[in-house]
């Protein structure tokens, strides 16, 4: 009986277990062998032998520093700020009675646009051209700075414009979460928690934050996860040439050594694919030990 | 704390748009609850008992009317200034807080001057927990309790800043039959240790009866009777009060009252001097009645039912309203199981007419 079951259980787990095993499993395990494979040509399938050369290279190649250190800054910029940010909308959004839908819609509309769209916005935010310093660059000389070059300018102005987008970009999809999140609370703890005497910001400190710290957590660590992989919005703002920009992300390097213009390398790619995945499974192996002790709903 | 409510009225906005108007939730409301009484507020769902509680703990203004306690107007009172403990119909603990930290909540709300150091507040939770026999538990989480544990969490919470008025919304709802009953003892006791102001809804007629010093019976947002329980039970002002209160509930039948008699269809049962001729409402308890074959009420005999120390007598009547007609009997007493039909006596006493129309009660003199 017992084993029947389980054996139905692995039964109906199999469609997805296959599925995984050959879409993720094979390859991540394919791309670990590579990463050990000195000197791989695509042409001949041969390489001369084995050894930790690639990992070797990788992390000595400035470029892939380069693109570690925008990567590790745009996630400990972004992941925070736009939780804290989406956290303060949807607490807002939550107390506003009227027109609620028609906020929720307003913030959801970037969720629903083509990144690289949202990235043309920019472009006419942030870009200056022959003919325009791009609208911010307005603003900020109108009220008497300097205008720069967002764009093509100095790195700070590169990696604001970066963060940026990237808190722009996410913020629908978490607002969704923590508004509905936030609904999701019931009425009669706050009623409690008014009869106790309990401020406003008792109440969001001690009941509110408790109650959906699941869903920030959940939040916080998609957030890791997604912006250690960011690349498409770089994309979108920069160009492909990231590493000339000094603006290439983990993700972008590793493309970059697969089928860039300097590419061909899929060793060095894989290598520098794995310490990406070193890194991720670290950060988010901590996150959930964190999320273990704090959230406990 | 003595509390006062003063024409106390609450009117809702409809919540179906097509009808539109107003739902009074609360109309009118006058009573009076004297100190350190416990006071069970009933009536069926829907008719208002959460929204006087809400009024009353302040968490909804009143659309008119006032609320005293002692000698103080709190109707415009915040709920966290008018001192009210509040225990909520499904508790409210605070899924994340143990069941220390949930009864610390309010003490450390506390504004500056009256705040309390660490150990004074374990102290205090400590005290209420051991008042509701929760102290064994003080590390565990709300979903580590039983319904009945939790239950008296919610009033050690409520209790735990010694409120001038404990206010209870159907706590008992939750719980099964024989933690009910165990709990609404609890509750009595606690009450009367404490000697806390306290109003406790509840639809459950029985639950009121059992621990109530008054109960006030409400339908559709008005008081329909305040009073002593047993005083209610044997003197209820209009049919739906009757109806209301007993297990099994009352038996009602048409009937007339013609030349100072009470007629149930041929059967003249009872005497009515001085009420003059009409249709009524004739209701009997179902200890009204006494088995004999030479009494006035007649009625089919459907069965017999010995359930412990009570005999029930199931009959049937062309006069009957409702499904059954229900009557308990001494055991002993002696009766022809046999026979197609039953005849009884009826105890004047426990017998009552009300107006055809209006459904009041007429007085028998
Ligand atoms: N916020 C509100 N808006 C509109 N109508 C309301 C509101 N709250 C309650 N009502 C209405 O007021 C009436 C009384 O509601 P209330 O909750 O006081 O009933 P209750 O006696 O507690 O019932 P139950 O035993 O089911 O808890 C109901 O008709 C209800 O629909
Ligand atoms: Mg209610």
């Amino acid at each position: 009986m017992q084993n029947g079951k389980n054996y139905k259980a692995w039964l109906y787990l199999l469609p997805a277990i296959a599925f995984i095993g050959v879409f993720m499993i094979y390859p991540l395990i394919d791309v670990l062998i590579y990463s050990f494979e000195e000197g791989f040509n695509f042409a001949s399938q041969s390489f001369f032998g084995t050894g930790g050369y690639n990992y070797s290279y990788v992390l000595h190649d400035p470029y892939f520093l380069q693109a570690v250190k925008n990567t590790f800054i745009l996630v400990i910029i972004t992941v925070p700020l736009s939780t804290g940010i989406a956290l303060l909308i949807s607490v807002g959004l939550n107390s506003v009675k009227k027109f609620k839908e028609f906020f929720q819609t307003v913030f959801f509309l970037p969720y629903v646009t083509n990144t690289l769209a949202v990235g043309l916005v920019f472009m006419i935010l942030f870009k200056k051209t022959a003919y325009s310093d791009g609208l911010i660059n307005l603003l900020i000389t109108a009220f008497g700075g300097s205008a720069v070059d967002f764009i093509d300018g100095p790195y700070w102005a590169k990696m604001f414009v970066l963060c940026f987008y990237t808190i722009w970009v996410v913020m629908p999809f978490k607002i969704l979460i923590l508004t509905s999140a936030l609904s999701s609370v019931d009425e009669m703890y706050y009623k409690a928690a008014k009869v106790d005497g309990t401020s406003k910001w008792r109440i969001f400190t001690r009941i509110t934050l408790p109650m959906i710290s699941p869903m920030i957590f959940y939040l916080v660590i998609t957030g890791f996860i997604g912006a250690f992989k960011a690349y498409s919005d770089v994309v979108a703002i920069f160009g492909t040439n990231l590493n000339a920009a000094g603006m290439n992300t983990i993700v972008g390097y590793i493309y970059d050594m697969l089928y860039g213009n300097s590419g061909g390398y899929p060793s060095y790619a894989s290598a520098a694919a794995i310490i990406l995945f070193a890194i991720v499974l670290t950060i988010t192996v901590i996150n959930l030990l964190i999320s273990k002790k704090n959230v406990k709903a | 704390m003595k509390v006062v409510l003063e024409n106390l009225t609450k009117k809702y906005p409809n919540r179906n748009k097509k009808e539109g108007g107003e739902v009074v939730a609360v109309d009118g409301f006058n009573f009076e609850i004297p100190d350190g009484k416990l006071i069970g507020l009933l009536g069926p769902s829907g008719c208002g008992k959460s929204t006087t509680l809400n009024l009353i703990s302040g968490l909804e203004a009143p659309t008119e009317g006032k609320i005293y306690f002692g000698g103080d107007d709190v109707t415009d009172l915040p709920p966290e200034n008018r001192g009210v403990g509040l225990v909520f119909q499904n508790y409210a603990l605070y899924p994340h807080l143990t069941v220390r930290k949930n009864i610390r909540f309010p003490l450390e709300n506390l504004k500056k001057g009256e705040k309390m150091t660490n150990e004074e507040m374990d102290a205090k939770a400590l005290e209420a927990a051991k008042l509701v026999q929760i102290d064994e538990y003080m590390e565990r989480k709300p979903s580590e309790l039983s319904g009945g544990q939790q239950q008296r969490v919610a009033i050690a919470r409520a209790l735990v800043k010694i409120p001038r008025v404990l206010l209870l919304d159907e706590p008992l709802s939750n719980l099964d039959a024989r933690l009910r009953l165990q709990t609404r003892e609890e509750i009595r006791r606690i009450q009367k240790e404490t000697g806390v102001t306290t109003i406790f809804v509840t639809h459950d007629q029985e639950e009121a009866m059992s621990i109530s010093d008054m109960i006030v019976v409400m339908k559709k947002g008005v008081i329909q009777q305040i009073g002593k329980p047993q005083e209610v039970y044997d003197n209820p002002v209009n049919l739906f009060v009757a109806k209301f209160l007993g297990t099994p509930p009352i038996n009602v039948f048409e009937g007339k009252v013609r030349d100072g008699k009470v007629w149930v269809g041929p059967d003249a049962i009872l005497d009515a001097h001085g009420v003059p001729d009409k249709d009524v409402w004739v209701g009997i308890r179902p200890e009204g009645v006494i088995p004999d074959p030479t009494g006035p009420l007649k009625m089919k005999l459907l069965n017999i039912e010995t359930m412990g120390r009570d005999t029930s007598v199931v009959c049937k009547d062309e006069a009957q309203t409702g499904d059954s007609l229900r009557f308990i009997i001494a055991s002993d007493a002696k009766i022809d199981r046999k026979s197609k039909t039953v005849n009884f006596n009826v105890k004047p006493y426990k017998a009552f007419l009300f107006d055809k129309e209006t459904e009041e009660r007429i007085k028998i003199k």
